[in-house]
């Protein structure tokens, strides 16, 4: 009994060993990256494993380059990703949700179609509709961050609204008849009863459309105005495409700077991400 | 209570029923009629019936794409979630570090498909830069860099479904399954697996999806190069998928919209028939249960 639990605690300590190297080839990419940032363009390409020596050694010199390059600098497309995520989560939240009460409280014959439509759209892959909505969009003038809002909340509609459904069902209504009889009305029945009990559904699909919007390249590319407004990953793919004589220490130094904030991200909610990953994944 | 007030539809379905009908209802549909006719704008279109899908069936690259999108899903998909499965056996039995490990694993996950594209363009070229050659250089380089790639960004995100999956197996079925006398390989083959079905199931069909609709990591990693020039003249771009494939139809050429129109619909359709089979295969599975 005692060489078996010998033998157990060994190969444990053999696969933490085996572990840790395979940890360290899993992030090398993203280090290899770093250590290029800090050099000098024309050795990025003819040698990217190697450390940045006294020859080579740029400092931050990439990181101006990349934030200032070009006519459309940098930091202005980080502040219409921020703003294009945070407030097209708010909104996808807030009435996602409310659709969702509504749908499944309800539930007539309209309520069930608008509740089918949105589960088949979730099957429906983008390039299906990609043409005909950024023309939709185009025509209704919602080529603008403010517009792309209303644009990702139809199209995000499906996955939000089949999750907080499969949530309200769960609800006892007789906590919400409650408070009918108490006298709130249905919005006041909704943001005090209801919201609240919601709490991890709200964190589960909040992280699900944050890590989708944050990353998006394809939706806002053909529906935003290119000229005016960029989000991060437009902006890096613009960079290493059109121009022809790319820039890579700067195209570095944008990598690096567009990973920062996600890995900011994931170690504050670590735990919030992995829990959302789990629910959505059961929705199949 | 709700029942009774119509006005309340108003505020709480309206403004998402709206939003949803200008952005996929609408869109959806004109997309169906639109791939039955010729067009350059939405405005000016002529119905032209079957002709776009012929003319999707008789190209080249198109077809190319095609088998390159089968083959590249069917390896993803199986070096994914054996890569994932076994990850997260071995962080589930009590190694030390295993948090620190769930979190090295999964990170990449969240980094977007056009970043995640260049990293590894940078990776390939530079160890490919040995050989004197690059990434684009050969389809065989273009297509293992993806397989690469997608396992970097995606074994994290099933490890942690298989995480939950083992984790929600009870303890007392390998209890009494030992005091039978059951050995190790037996204890995997016949209580683990079994129990794990359920998460196999979504595990493979999410990574089938996600595998068959790529389409960032495929734009920023090759772009579809390399081309050639295939037997009818068209070029065809040998690491090319088909969602960009699809994309390339529409916006390289403003001419053949209708056949892209036309491709987009093929592939919703097979996409659909992946869900159904899985909606299948899920109920069945709870039948069973």
């Amino acid at each position: 009994m005692d060489a078996t639990k010998k033998k157990g605690k060994m190969s444990k300590t053999i696969l933490t060993i085996v572990f840790s190297i395979i940890a360290v080839f899993y992030v090398s990419p993203i280090f290899i990256v770093l250590i290029n940032s800090f050099k000098l363009k024309s050795k990025i390409s003819s040698q990217p494993f190697s450390l940045p020596n006294a020859e080579s050694f740029v400092g931050f010199d990439n990181y101006a380059n990349g934030i200032f390059y070009g006519n459309y600098p940098f930091y202005k497309s980080v502040l219409i990703s921020l703003f294009i995520t945070v407030c097209t989560v708010f909104v996808i939240l807030i009435c996602t949700s409310m659709c969702a009460w509504y749908l499944s409280r309800v539930n007539n014959l309209l309520c069930k179609i608008i509740y089918y439509f949105c589960i088949f759209s979730m099957i429906v892959p983008f390039q299906m509709v990609m043409y005909t909505l950024s023309k939709t969009a185009d025509n209704l003038g919602l080529n603008t961050p403010w517009g792309i809002i209303i644009v990702y909340l139809g199209f995000g509609a499906g996955l939000a609204v089949f999750m907080f459904t499969g949530f309200v069902k769960s609800i006892p209504i007789e906590i919400e008849e409650a408070a009918s009889i108490d006298g709130a009305g249905p919005l006041r029945t909704f943001f005090g009863v209801v919201l609240p009990i919601m709490k991890p559904t709200f964190i589960s699909v909040g992280i699900l459309e944050t890590m989708w919007i944050w990353n998006d390249y394809l939706l806002p590319y053909l529906v935003l105005d290119i000229k005016k407004y960029r989000t991060i990953p437009i902006h890096i793919q613009y960079l290493n495409g059109s121009y022809g004589q790319t820039d890579l220490g700067a195209i570095m130094a944008l990598i690096i700077l567009s990973i920062i904030p996600i890995i900011i991200f994931y170690f504050v909610c670590q735990k919030h991400i992995i829990k959302g990953i789990v629910a959505g994944a059961v929705k199949g | 209570m709700i029942k009774k007030n119509k006005r309340y539809f108003l505020i709480f379905v309206l403004p998402t029923l709206a939003a949803f009908i200008m952005a996929f209802v609408w869109p959806f549909f004109q997309g169906i009629y639109l791939s039955f006719c010729k067009f350059v704008t939405t405005s000016n279109a002529t119905f032209v019936g079957f002709d776009n899908y012929i003319a999707a069936f008789q190209d080249e690259s198109f077809l190319s794409s095609f088998w390159f999108t089968v083959a590249f899903v069917i390896v993803s998909v199986v070096f994914i979630n054996v890569f994932a499965f076994i990850i997260g056996y071995v962080l589930t039995m009590g190694i030390r570090g295993s948090n620190i490990f769930r979190t090295t694993f999964f990170m990449p996950n969240l980094i977007g498909g056009i970043v995640l594209g260049y990293i590894w363009q940078l990776i390939f070229n530079g160890i490919l830069l040995n050989y004197g050659k690059t990434i684009v250089s050969d389809a065989t380089f273009g297509f293992w860099g993806l397989i690469i790639l997608m396992c970097w960004q995606q074994v994290g995100y099933m490890m942690i479904i298989y995480i939950a999956g083992f984790q929600g197996i009870p303890n007392d079925l390998y209890e009494a399954a030992k005091i039978d006398g059951a050995s190790k390989p037996q204890l995997l083959r016949k209580i683990t697996i079994p129990m794990m079905m359920p998460s196999i199931t979504i595990c493979t069909f999410l990574t089938l999806t996600n595998s068959f609709k790529l389409f960032d990591q495929n734009l920023a990693l090759t772009n579809g190069l390399p081309g050639v020039v295939g037997a009818t003249g068209t070029t065809v771009y040998k690491t090319q998928m088909l969602a960009l494939n699809i994309y390339n139809t529409f916006y390289q050429n403003a001419n053949t919209r209708g056949v892209g129109q036309a491709k987009a619909v093929m592939f919703f359709i097979i996409v659909a028939a992946i869900a159904l089979i899985q909606l299948y295969c899920t109920r069945k599975k709870e039948v069973q249960q």
